[in-house]
């Protein structure tokens, strides 16, 4: 497909990496011409330099031949305009950045009246992606899918795990719940595990389940953390703003830190039920008289990347059950292994997994089944995605072990009629079933893709 | 650096090589003669070569500049070294360094040669040359690119490497797709032109390997008496018209295909270079209408040569050495100015010369008014600083290196004209110079490290200066 990105700022340039990798033309028209050389350098992209709101700049990076054009520009009125104007170029589907929460109400209007086909908005994504993780702090990462019947967490083994020395075939005897370790990364190797595999120190799993099942196991092995009651978040930005009005709306007692006084009265006016405390949160006295160590976890989202390091690494000093950190910019996964900490928030990235979908499902052709809904784990290595199985495809009622699916691909859940399945090599895929498959590499953007 | 993949590269290089001598292979086949074996032999000496160079792609495949200018520079090394074997194995050109100069001569789309008869090379032979030519003139590696993926994402650095002018204009936002469009319409354009003139009464080959010889603004021709020997002025006229196109930016016919007519024709350098054409080609004919004193001898004759010269191809149907001295310092001219980037020429390029005339207008009006504010424009854009100074760096080092190549070849002793003659033509991938090296002679006289040097001069120019130049450079090849 033809696509075009306005705006090559992190998200723009995650976004290109991921559609170019996915193997799409794509146009990326920015308005600082070193940064259009250096996406130019770095995919096999056509840069086009210029204001992307502009009719004629449109027309030079071809919006009108286009099958969609994705504007993440920095301001969200550029954005809408530039959807405008591509709208009216004759582009068949657009897609905005939108991040405003004064606008969130308008959202619906501007879509329809404006010919938008999606709005993204990244710090709201990434605020519910945290949301979610503080929800069940006891895994790294939590991913839900198939409406919540299936969650995929990452779970990192300590030295004195009772799963280290454990053969992957005991473990649903051992413990007792219908698990599934469908991806492990040891080292530098990303691997699908099968039954003689055994754990080790040092291993991160990711974990295939009912939520009960998933809650079952993290009790047996004794690291069943209770919910988070409280949460300390250091930086009032905009994506804080969206993560508190989500955990206050769950009861959960919130307070910010940001030292500008103007966007903590902003904050205090808009949420009136958090704590908000106008300070300089890099004095350590500061933390600590706030309470750091009676808090149930610590997000940090201050501008800086490096900052939200340092802070989330002391709070793990302080023994904080619970430490979330953002991190937009720095691209070195292996220094956040060091530094212990184990949830990271990437806002960019969480955006191009939507937008990601979103491509998927349209080039996508008629009669199969699309892509759902694509997560991105294992530091971005490995894909998750959620398909619905419709009347049409192929191989219903074939057994999981005669299907000729690909290296690399596995079945990791299916919901059938609210039942999540840990599936066997005995159990098929019906009409009407949802299921969770996990992808090591390749592009897959219909269900066929998935087998040989 | 990443030494594995710029192996990987060459290795692809001389698989590509292999590949390509498959048609003469072919043209032996169809006209008879044992040249078949030499290149079956070469063949199987280029595969060896990338064997050992190794035909696994490496797990990390991440180049960045410095990679692709090495790669881009060796593999075109290569390409000279390999392309000469079936030359020095069939004893047509018994010495290795003249084997290296002539492929050297036909990849880089020089047309200069150290034959001095070339009626005695098989048909093969013959064909190889020119096809050199017409692979050279888009390029080696874009042929490449289009059959292969060589660096996820990372292949502008190999383009930029390769296609000639100041920078490098996409078509698709795939480069393999880009490639695919630029050698469909030099293919097509090629076809036509050996429709042309096969209809004009030329043989079948002979036309083949003008038509090549041409689109690659190359120059090698195929029988001693160069283009006069056919006195077929309908083929010259054929051929003066296409080497002017073959000297336009490919780009533009692309945007003529998605019918952009208009925008084409609007192009700065395509306006200027015809505007050069035409106003020599007038200034040629005045000069030389005494020799001719017909009309229509001395248009064809003027025109041709501002052609050949201009689109940097070299054909000639005359001796020009024997013209007035302002023909030839007009034909001098248009050696440095070359055609337009973009194209299969060789030379400064019209949109360098354009853009530092502006520079300089703009710093000579800025003396009088030091607190004037102004942009350059070119093509309607504005023209960065950086892209300014970049040509102005680039031209004083073509400056540089001009100079320091007359000084060494004139030790040969050959007058001043032919020494500059013989350097600007190789640089700029022309071919013939003046005096010895004029249209009806040839390079067979230098010596081996002349000869060398002006190999490596056409390697130089055709890449455009900087990869050829980033080899020299001791800290490339310091392991840190």
């Amino acid at each position: 497909m033809k696509i075009v990105v306005i705006g090559a700022g992190k998200v723009g340039r995650a976004l290109t990496e991921q559609l170019v990798r996915e193997g799409h033309n794509i146009v990326v028209v920015d308005i600082s011409p070193e940064i259009i050389a250096g996406i130019e350098n770095s995919f096999d992209v056509i840069g086009v330099v210029g204001n992307g709101a502009s009719q004629g700049i449109q027309q030079e990076a071809g919006v009108q031949t286009s099958d969609l054009v994705i504007s993440v520009t920095s301001s969200d009125e550029v954005n809408i305009l530039c959807c405008f104007v591509a709208h009216q170029l004759g582009a068949p589907k657009t897609i905005a950045r939108v991040r405003n929460p004064e606008y969130r109400s308008q959202l619906e209007m501007i879509k329809d009246e404006l010919g938008l086909s999606m709005i993204v908005n990244p710090e709201r994504s990434a605020a519910l992606e945290a949301s979610r993780i503080l929800r069940f702090p006891s895994a790294n990462d939590i991913e839900s899918f198939c409406r919540g019947h299936v969650e995929l967490v990452e779970y990192h083994i300590e030295e004195d795990s009772p799963l280290c020395g454990l053969q992957l075939s005991r473990l649903q005897d051992t413990y007792k719940v219908k698990i599934l370790v469908c991806v492990v990364r040891r080292g530098e190797e990303i691997l699908i595990p099968n039954g003689d595999f055994v754990l080790r120190a040092g291993d991160k799993i990711n974990i295939t389940a009912s939520p009960e099942n998933i809650s079952l196991f993290f009790k047996a092995i004794g690291n069943l953390r209770q919910p988070v009651r409280s949460v300390m978040i250091v930086g009032g930005s905009v994506m804080a703003y969206h993560l508190a009005h989500i955990l206050l709306s769950m009861g959960i007692r919130v307070k910010i830190i940001d030292e500008h006084e103007e966007r903590c009265a902003e904050l205090a006016e808009e949420l009136p039920k958090a704590d908000i405390v106008c300070a300089d949160a890099t004095s350590r006295d500061l933390l600590v008289e706030e309470g750091i160590t009676d808090y149930d976890a610590f997000v940090a989202l201050t501008g800086f990347d490096e900052m939200n390091i340092i802070f989330g690494m002391y709070a793990k000093a302080k023994q904080v059950p619970k430490v979330v950190v953002k991190v937009n910019h720095i691209s070195f996964p292996e220094v956040f292994e060091q530094s212990g900490i184990q949830s990271i928030i990437t806002p960019k990235l969480i955006t191009a997994e939507r937008i990601s979908t979103y491509v998927r499902a349209m080039q996508n052709s008629a009669g199969h089944s699309t892509v759902q809904s694509l997560r991105r784990i294992v530091d971005n290595q490995v894909e998750a995605l959620e398909f619905v199985i419709h009347g049409g495809d192929r191989y219903i009622g074939t057994p999981l072990r005669e299907l000729p699916l690909r290296k690399n691909i596995l079945i990791a859940a299916i919901v059938r009629r609210g039942q999540t399945i840990i599936p066997g090599g005995s159990d098929s895929m019906e009409k009407g079933d949802s299921i969770v498959v996990i992808a090591t590499n390749g592009v897959i953007s219909e269900l066929d893709d998935i087998f040989r | 650096m990443n030494y594995k993949m710029i192996r990987y590269i060459l290795s692809v290089f001389l698989r590509a090589e292999a590949a390509l001598m498959l048609l003469p292979l072919l043209v032996c086949l169809i006209y008879g003669g044992e040249s078949a074996v030499w290149f079956l032999a070469s063949i199987a000496i280029a595969l060896t070569a990338s064997l050992l160079l190794g035909i696994k792609k490496p797990e990390n495949d991440t180049i960045f500049a410095k990679e692709g200018f090495v790669s881009v520079a060796l593999g075109w090394l290569l390409l000279s070294i390999f392309g000469g074997i079936p030359f020095l194995i069939s004893g047509s050109i018994p010495s290795p360094i003249d084997c290296f100069f002539e492929t050297a001569s036909g990849f880089t789309t020089t047309g200069a040669s150290i034959l001095k008869d070339v009626e005695a090379l098989s048909k093969g032979m013959l064909f190889w040359r020119e096809f050199t030519h017409w692979i050279g003139g888009m390029g080696v590696l874009v042929f490449i690119l289009m059959m292969t993926q060589l660096s996820e994402g990372r292949s502008l650095y190999l383009m930029r490497a390769e296609v000639p002018g100041p920078s490098v204009g996409k078509l698709t936002p795939k480069s393999s797709s880009t490639a695919v469009i630029l050698y469909g319409i030099y293919t097509g354009m090629t076809l036509l032109e050996i429709i042309l003139l096969i209809c004009g009464g030329m043989p079948v080959f002979d036309s083949v390997c003008y038509a090549f010889g041409s689109a690659g603004t190359g120059g090698f021709s195929i029988t001693n008496a160069g283009l006069a020997g056919y006195a077929n002025p309908y083929a010259e006229w054929v051929i003066g018209v296409f080497m002017v196109l073959f000297g336009v930016n490919f780009n533009l016919y692309y945007l003529i295909l998605v019918k952009k007519l208009r925008l084409a024709l609007a192009s700065e350098e395509l306006q200027t270079f015809f505007g050069i054409v035409i106003v020599c080609s007038i200034l040629m004919g005045i000069s030389i209408y005494p020799i001719y004193g017909d009309f229509w001898v001395t248009a064809r004759m003027a025109f041709f040569h501002v052609s050949t010269i201009v689109s940097t191809t070299g054909f000639t149907n005359a001796d020009f050495t024997l013209w007035p001295n302002f023909s030839k310092a007009l034909l001098l001219f248009l050696m440095l100015v070359g055609s337009c980037a973009g194209s299969t020429a060789g030379g400064l390029k019209v949109s360098r010369i354009v853009i530092m005339w502006k520079v300089a207008k703009r710093n000579i009006f800025q003396l009088l008014h030091p607190h004037s504010v102004g942009t350059i424009k070119f093509e309607g854009k504005p023209v960065d600083k950086d892209i300014g100074n970049g040509v102005a760096i680039y031209i004083s080092i073509f400056l540089f290196i001009l100079t320091g190549s007359v000084l060494l070849v004139a030790i040969e002793g050959q007058p001043f004209e032919t020494s500059f003659a013989a350097v600007l033509s190789c640089f700029n991938n022309v071919g013939p110079g003046l005096g010895v090296n004029g249209p009806m002679g040839n390079y067979a006289g230098y010596s081996d490290a002349t000869k060398l040097l002006l190999s490596m001069l056409m390697i130089t120019g055709r890449l455009e200066i900087y990869p050829i130049l980033i080899l020299f450079v001791p800290s490339l090849w310091k392991r840190r």
